[in-house]
């Protein structure tokens, strides 16, 4: 790998954690439930490209497919738990 | 792993493109760490998910392209995945903070504009 990849996708790798970070602490100290749900949004929003940057570093195409999985449950979990603030029931 | 068929100015534009993506998302993520009220706090992921996702995706679709020899185009699935499931979510979680922040009588959201209509007057 020649060097300019070898230092650019383990410091991306790095701010992507420490913007995950960044979302933890609003998770774990949001003073309201939507806070927390908002964080939670965008912790999965930040794994999925973790994921990509993971599969450039490795050289592997299957990180790609963790990506998708967590894009879909990702957006399946976000709108469940937005319906459960709106009503108090997900499926009515 | 046998990444040395990348040319040179190939790994310029990816490094650029996923370091442009991974330093929006650290934006986005500092934004709602750090902005006062759940109000403004929304605003600041949606840049993880248009510019930065796209950045990311761009870099990896180039990344295994010109690793393997061939145009792989599957990232661009995630990155359309993520630009018509994210409004989806943004907009259901706005509606119930609103909701909320009426119902604990908050001042300073606006008021419910839709309104009951009588029976009679809905086919008029």
């Amino acid at each position: 790998m020649n060097p300019v990849l070898l230092w650019a996708l383990p410091l991306a790798l790095f701010m992507l954690v420490l913007a995950m970070l960044c979302t933890l602490v609003r998770l774990l100290k949001g003073p309201t439930a939507q806070d927390r749900v908002l964080a939670l949004d965008c912790m999965y929003l930040n794994g999925m490209l973790l994921m990509l940057v993971l599969g450039q570093i490795y050289g592997s195409g299957h990180y790609f497919e963790a990506a998708l999985l967590i894009a879909l449950f990702g957006f399946a979990s976000s709108t469940a738990m937005a319906k459960f603030l709106l009503r108090g029931e997900v499926i009515e | 792993m046998n990444e040395t068929d990348i040319p040179l100015w190939v790994e310029i534009i990816i490094a650029v493109l996923t370091l442009a993506g991974a330093a929006l998302a650290l934006l986005g993520a500092i934004g709602l760490l750090r902005l006062p009220t759940f109000f403004e706090r929304i605003h600041a992921p949606a840049i993880i998910a248009t510019l930065g996702c796209w950045c990311c995706m761009i870099g990896s679709l180039l990344f295994f392209s010109f690793q393997s020899g061939g145009l792989t185009l599957h990232p661009l699935l995630i990155a359309l995945f993520i630009a018509i499931t994210v409004p989806v979510t943004n907009i259901f979680l706005m509606r119930a903070a609103l909701f909320r922040a009426r119902q604990s009588g908050q001042k300073n959201v606006p008021p419910n504009i839709s309104h009951v209509m009588p029976p009679g007057a809905r086919d008029s």
